[in-house]
């Protein structure tokens, strides 16, 4: 019999017009005990309007071996990146 | 008049007090880190309701003792918490038992206590009963996944209704100082607690598939009226200690 509980992974979101953002993970029977758990131990010093917890199990991640086909043909084109274009001195904060 | 509502405050102030150290005893020794840290966290949600009600009950008794004397320095026979609470933690069943049958009762306590013509208690239950919603919350779903849980968890739990059952009924009792603190208007009243606790308590426990004892047991009483098990004395023991060792220290 497998004694630990799964895993689940947490998501907060801090404020409302926030994305939920991934904080950790930690150990519970079912989604009901995770949300409780999260609460407890992720959201003790007014962290969160919002708690999301996914299986961990059920996530699905790019392989680390896999990385150069995947990012590495972004690096080479700058032209993506919006920085070509001239600002004015007073705008600031862009 | 207002003795017997220091006294009542200091009833609302010992009960948050002896449950938040009989928790916080499980600190670093709860089943699984989860539980471990949402015990803290309750431990310290019932300390600072402790803090507000003692605060205040020492204030209005107006005789030079504040909160830490109010909580250190009183002996036992000067608790006036319910006996249900200063049972030891004993399992994390009966620890999780005593826990659904105080918070169902607290969470109705302070229902009435949000009414009371008493502004200031008023105001500390209303910040106290948004802590204690979700105690209840956490307590009643740990009932229901250890009593229908494993034929262990089934049978420890069992074990724990039948065993605490005992303390319950005090909760329901009303004495002179209940009493005063309804014909005022700043309190509630005991008795008229006992049938919606009963149909909560029955509720859950049938759902978590656990006899519930019969209503008209036999129950202890005494704990209001300052009349303790011992496990209270040596509970205070280790959270008076360096308060007697050293008296006035600080940190």
């Amino acid at each position: 019999m497998k004694k630990e509980w799964p895993l689940w992974e947490v998501f907060i979101r801090s404020q409302h017009g926030l994305a939920h953002k991934h904080v950790g993970s930690l150990h519970a029977s079912d989604a009901e005990m995770a949300i409780n758990h999260a609460r407890d131990v992720y959201t003790r010093r007014n962290e969160g309007v919002s708690i999301w917890v996914v299986r961990s199990a059920d996530v699905v991640a790019s392989s680390p071996d896999e990385k150069a086909p995947l990012f590495e043909p972004a690096n080479s084109k700058v032209y993506r990146h919006p920085t070509f274009f001239p600002m004015p001195e007073e705008i600031k904060h862009i | 008049m207002s003795n017997d509502t220091v006294q009542y405050l200091l009833r609302l102030g010992d009960n948050a007090l002896i449950l938040s150290h009989r928790l916080s005893e499980w600190c670093g020794k709860g089943p699984a880190l989860e539980e471990d840290m949402a015990l803290a966290n309750t431990a310290l949600d019932l300390l600072g309701q402790a803090r507000l009600w003692l605060s205040y009950a020492g204030e209005l008794e107006d005789a030079g003792r504040d909160e830490d004397a109010l909580a250190y320095r009183r002996n036992d026979r000067q608790f006036c918490n319910l006996l249900l609470v200063e049972r030891p933690n004993g399992s994390y069943a009966d620890t999780m038992v005593r826990q659904f049958f105080f918070d169902a009762w607290h969470h109705l306590a302070l229902q009435g206590l949000c009414r009371s013509a008493d502004e200031r208690i008023a105001g500390i239950a209303a910040k106290a009963i948004k802590e204690v919603e979700y105690h209840l919350r956490r307590s009643s779903d740990l009932v229901v996944r250890l009593g229908d849980g494993t034929a262990q968890s089934q049978k420890m739990m069992q074990r724990a209704v039948d065993e605490l059952w005992t303390y319950t009924g005090e909760m329901f009792e009303s004495d002179g100082v209940d009493e005063q603190a309804v014909v005022a208007g700043i309190g509630f009243d005991p008795v008229a607690l006992r049938e919606p606790w009963l149909s909560y308590v029955r509720e859950v426990l049938s759902e978590a598939t656990l006899r519930i004892p019969p209503a008209d047991a036999f129950m202890q009483k005494g704990g209001k009226q300052g009349r303790h098990t011992e496990a209270l004395s040596y509970l205070l023991g280790e959270m008076q200690y360096l308060q007697r060792a050293y008296p006035g220290a600080q940190w």
